[in-house]
This record gives structure tokens, C-alpha cells and sequence, in this order.
């Protein structure tokens, strides 16, 4: 998954799962049966995992640029030799 | 939310706290219920009255118990444990209380009974004070719910009263 579909992902899995616990209490407490709230919440826990946890084609959408192998060769990483030196000379005083 | 297991792991725990949270409010939706019950207990007969050989005074009566117990129930209630207990003073003790009868109601419907059985546990004494006694029959209840809290209270009557000599 990409960024925005990390993002997307955890925002719909938490509103699903609170708007499915409203109707679940909502409904079993309507019909007076508690049977009823545990199966409706438990539905919509596994409804909520087949679309929130794999990873849908459509939580990437917006994939990540990463550079061309040629590209990375023109800006190589900098080396941190001269930085080591700099810091020894700066305790001496 | 970069892995699948990191995604399940978040998801299975804000489930599981949704439904912590569900049970609580079905628990306190406990409170709206409108409960009157009510009951009639008759002492039929007094079988014997007799002391002990320690010393104990002990009664057999035979009771016939009317309950009306359906309102107790909600969508929450898995049973209601009811027992009828007798209460009195003594020169010993301010408040005496002795099981007589107790029975688990798994279900609305069979809330409503009417029983005549004599007491299923025995009516002993801390010593020889029940000649003349008067005492209180009293109703408890407990309703146990599916989740959450558990209720409790009871009916009190009075009026009954032993005789005062052994039998």
C-alpha cells in the first residue's frame, strides 16, 4: 500500500467498525435481543477485515515515485569522512 | 499500516474496545427498565417446632410462594436467582436472616410461578428464641445479567409469627 492508502485504509476501518457498533446496539436493543447485537457485530467485524486488512488494488492508487537505477547513479550518496573530523577538532577546547 | 499483520493486529484491538464499549452501554441501558414485581408468601402450616439436641430451635413450615417476576427481565438478563429468607430480632442479634428456599429462573416465561413446597433448607436458630417470635418473610432477588452490572432487591412481608410452644 502507498501513503494515502495507509491513511485510507485505517480511517475506514475505524468508521466502519464504530458506525457497525452503533446499528448493532441500536438494532439489538430495538428487538430486544442481545443475540442479535453480537451477530450483527461480529458480521461486521469480518465485513470490515475483507476490506480493510488485504491489500485492494485500490489503496494504491497513488504509488510511490522512486528513482531510476541510472538516476541514482548520477547522485551518489555523500561519504561522512570529513563530518567525523570536524567533530574531533571541536572537543579540544 | 504498512503489513498485513501490523493492519490485523489494529483492527482485531479497536474491535475488541468497540465491543468492551457496546456491552457497557447495554449494561447501563439496564437502568431504563421499569421493574415491579411482586410476590405472596402464605405459611400454610407449621409441620413441627422443635429444639434440637445442641440446643437449637428448628422449624418446618410449608410455604406457598406466588411470584410475578417477568418485569425483572431485559434484554440483558441471562437468570434471575430469587430465595425467600426469614428475618428477626433476637436478644442476640439485631437481624437474623435464614435461607428457606431459593430457585434459578433461566427465563421470562417461567417467572411467573406459584409453589407450595416445604422450606428446602432448614430453619434453625442460634439458640431456643423462636417460641413466639415474630418474623418477616422476605423476596430477594438477583438478576444476572448477560453483561455488566447485576441488580438486586427485595420484597419484605411481614406479619408471620411462630408459636409459643414447641410442637
Amino acid at each position: 500500500m502507498d501513503w494515502k492508502g495507509q491513511k485510507l485504509s485505517e480511517e475506514l476501518m475505524q468508521i466502519l467498525l464504530l458506525v457497525f457498533g452503533g446499528v448493532a446496539f441500536i438494532t439489538g436493543y430495538a428487538t430486544s435481543s442481545f443475540r442479535t447485537m453480537m451477530l450483527i457485530y461480529a458480521g461486521a467485524v469480518l465485513f470490515t477485515t475483507m476490506i480493510t486488512v488485504p491489500n485492494w488494488p485500490f489503496f494504491n492508487r497513488h504509488p510511490l515515485k522512486w528513482l531510476d537505477p541510472i538516476q541514482a547513479e548520477k547522485y551518489p550518496k555523500p561519504e561522512l569522512t570529513n563530518v567525523i573530523s570536524k567533530k574531533k577538532k571541536n572537543k579540544h577546547y | 499500516m504498512h503489513s498485513f499483520g501490523y493492519r490485523a493486529n489494529a483492527l482485531l484491538t479497536f474491535a475488541v474496545t468497540i465491543l468492551a464499549f457496546i456491552c457497557a452501554i447495554a449494561s447501563f441501558s439496564d437502568n431504563f427498565s421499569n421493574q415491579t414485581p411482586s410476590t405472596q408468601i402464605q405459611i400454610l402450616n407449621i409441620n413441627w417446632f422443635q429444639k434440637q439436641p445442641h440446643g437449637n430451635d428448628e422449624v418446618s413450615l410449608t410455604l406457598n410462594i406466588t411470584a410475578g417476576l417477568q418485569s425483572l427481565f431485559t434484554w440483558n438478563t441471562k437468570q434471575v436467582f430469587a430465595f425467600v429468607a426469614a428475618e428477626c430480632e433476637t436478644s442476640k442479634n439485631a437481624l437474623n436472616q435464614v435461607s428457606l428456599w431459593d430457585a434459578i429462573i433461566p427465563e421470562k416465561e417461567h417467572a411467573k410461578f406459584w409453589i407450595q413446597i416445604s422450606n428446602k433448607y432448614r430453619f434453625l436458630d442460634q439458640g431456643h428464641n423462636l417460641r413466639g417470635k415474630d418474623f418477616n418473610l422476605t423476596l430477594h432477588w438477583h438478576v444476572m445479567p448477560k453483561t455488566g452490572k447485576m441488580f438486586a432487591d427485595k420484597i419484605v412481608m411481614s406479619g408471620y409469627r411462630l408459636p409459643d410452644a414447641y410442637r
